[in-house]
């Protein structure tokens, strides 16, 4: 069954007294544990296919069905329970609660759905762990370098277990090694969990990891190819 | 609402100094609200005891000519104490007051005062009436320290005091002070001296008659008596309430502005926060609140100030006032001459009411003042929130 279902899709903004349109009758069909790349310039429209398939925004025209919900047609409050339910999300600047503490940052998507303490602080922990920060849940993220911050957003997007992950541009931010690390831990919950990521991404380095790439150019899909690791 | 009220209040506490800046102020105002406002319930308290026990005791009968601002009157209010009231009038349970215009002489010159003449055993005022007992070859009276200061006059002094009685003849006599006293019901002192009510009966050539007639017990009901025109307590401290009424628009103007000034750095804090926390608010949004959620975060957050100043207000500013009430305010300028009851020194009073009252209109202020521009959250495109972009 397909997770990610888009037809015909496309999105224009209002700009000046005319309409610029970022996305041009786009077709994908993204299925289960796919770790799968929006790759392409600045202005390619990656960022704003991700924010559609995150419920963020609406298309002008077409469909986008996620996870069963056609996006165009749902109200705010079921936009929210769909992100809240089923989305994680991973930013490129981290967007970490500054205030608050790595576990409460963590916490904070289970707070949402109303889980009892107790399973939330397994939760927690246990998401910690996967990316190797459980010293650091009492840390608040200006005490973190910028590879512990993203680890961080990791857990904070895998602790309620999402179906679909999307990450932008998560390695903009990180040298190499963070990268690569940041890479290796989400590659290893695609394979441990069977979530799927979808990455808005022009890092060569991200790039490397993924096992679907679909290349947009100027707001359509120029390329779909699947990658077949050794 | 549980979840907003926790995260918001991890947001304050995360926030630091800001937050404490504003919880200080907001605390500031909380303490001299409930501090002045204390002080009006306590002047009101203090004035309507102070006349009860020196000026009306539980209510009055006036004689029906008897106007206190018009002293004309006063030579032709009088009459004989009602029958009906007289086993009241044996038993002390009501005191008759004799009133008549008056000339005196200190030190030669020439002043208008008012002879009161009050029975020495009476119990209903805190006047020091039982020193007009005393054996002197003058006539005893007491005075206020008000009339004893204008009128240069101490203890032991004598003075000329001249009237007319009921038939329209002069006579003079002397008096000698035999005590002055000090009270904050300004009505009770100025212009006037107090003598024996028999004496001034004799020299009225009016027995048995009296101008005013005071009753101890103001829950007892009183009836009509003809020629009497019954005065309540209520009706004679409404001048009071009046008074304390003007006074409290006045000062509610000053908390007005304590207030705003408060509320002023609560909304700046606010519209600061809203403009500095676009990608908080669009993380907020892409981990599943609902723009309206998050406006509700924010007004919960801008709410919580006041919560918090309740609580510090309560570390710093119980001891404060309850000190206050116990040492009382006392007037950096003296205020006997001020005209109006008012004491030196004015006592606080709180009650659980004005407490809980002011607590709850400065958090319903600063819940609509939090709210107002928490609105522009509802209106934000949560990518370019998301994106820190200022919108």
């Amino acid at each position: 069954m397909n997770l990610i279902d888009v037809k015909n899709l496309t999105k224009r903004f209002p700009m000046g007294k005319g309409e610029f349109t970022a996305l041009k009758n786009i077709n994908i069909t993204i299925g289960k544990g796919e770790f799968v790349g929006l790759i392409g310039p600045s202005g390619s429209g990656k960022t704003t296919l991700l924010n559609i398939l995150g419920s963020l925004d609406v298309p002008s025209d077409g469909e986008a069905i996620v996870l069963g919900n056609s996006i165009g047609a749902l109200s705010a409050k079921q936009s929210a329970m769909l992100r809240k339910e089923s989305l994680g999300f991973i930013f490129q600047s981290y967007n970490l609660l500054q205030v608050h503490t790595v576990y409460e940052n963590v916490e904070f998507p289970l707070l949402l759905l109303k889980l009892p303490a107790a399973e939330r602080k397994m939760m927690v922990m246990e998401a910690l762990a996967w990316v190797g920060l459980t010293d650091k849940a009492k840390s608040k993220p200006p005490q973190l370098s910028g590879g512990e911050c993203q680890r961080v957003a990791i857990a904070r997007a895998m602790v309620k277990r999402p179906s679909l992950v999307l990450a932008d541009e998560p390695t903009a931010n990180l040298d190499a090694a963070n990268s690569h690390n940041i890479l290796k831990t989400m590659e290893a919950l695609n394979r441990d969990l069977n979530t799927t990521f979808v990455f808005a991404t022009h890092d060569e380095k991200v790039i490397g990891y993924l096992r679907r790439k679909i290349f947009l150019l100027d707001g359509r899909i120029d390329k779909d190819e699947v990658v077949e690791h050794s | 609402m549980k979840l907003a009220i926790k995260l918001a209040y991890r947001n304050l506490i995360g926030a630091g100094l800001r937050t404490w800046l504003n919880v200080v102020v907001l605390s500031f105002s909380f303490v001299v609200i409930i501090w002045m406002k204390g002080v009006m319930v306590g002047w009101d308290y203090q004035a309507k005891t102070d006349m009860t026990n020196w000026e009306i005791g539980g209510g009055q009968y006036w004689h029906q000519t008897y106007d206190p601002f018009d002293p004309f009157t006063f030579a032709d209010s009088h009459a004989p104490i009602p029958q009906e009231l007289l086993p009241d009038v044996e038993c002390g349970a009501i005191e008759p007051m004799l009133i008549a215009q008056a000339t005196i002489y200190p030190q030669g010159r020439m002043q208008p005062i008012s002879i009161r003449g009050i029975r020495p055993s009476q119990r209903i005022f805190m006047l020091p009436t039982h020193r007009l007992d005393s054996l002197t070859d003058a006539i005893p009276a007491v005075i206020g320290n008000m009339v004893a200061r204008n009128l240069k006059l101490s203890v032991g002094d004598y003075v000329t005091i001249r009237w007319r009685d009921a038939q329209g003849m002069f006579d003079a006599a002397d008096v000698v002070i035999v005590d002055v006293f000090s009270c904050n019901v300004p009505a009770v002192e100025a212009g006037k001296i107090y003598i024996a009510l028999d004496k001034l009966q004799s020299m009225l050539m009016l027995p048995n008659q009296a101008s005013l007639l005071t009753f101890a017990d103001a829950e007892k009901e009183r009836p009509q008596v003809e020629g009497w025109t019954l005065k309540s307590k209520g009706e004679l401290t409404k001048s009071v309430d009046d008074l304390i009424k003007t006074k409290t628009v006045g000062q509610s103007v000053f908390y007005m502005i304590l207030l705003l000034l408060a509320m002023l750095a609560i909304f700046d804090t606010q519209v600061l926060s809203i403009f500095r926390r676009q990608k908080e608010i669009g993380t907020y949004i892409a981990l599943g609140y609902t723009r309206r959620q998050v406006v509700g975060l924010f007004t919960v957050e801008g709410a919580m100030h006041s919560i918090l100043a309740a609580l510090v207000a309560a570390v710093y500013g119980m001891p404060f006032l309850i000190w206050q009430a116990k040492a009382g305010w006392t007037m950096p300028m003296d205020v006997s001459d001020y005209g109006m009851a008012m004491a030196q020194t004015l006592y606080p009073v709180y009650s659980i009411g004005l407490v809980l009252s002011t607590v709850l209109i400065v958090v319903l202020v600063t819940t609509v003042v939090s709210y107002w521009p928490a609105r522009k959250i509802a209106k934000m495109n949560p990518t370019e929130a998301l994106r820190g972009k200022i919108q």
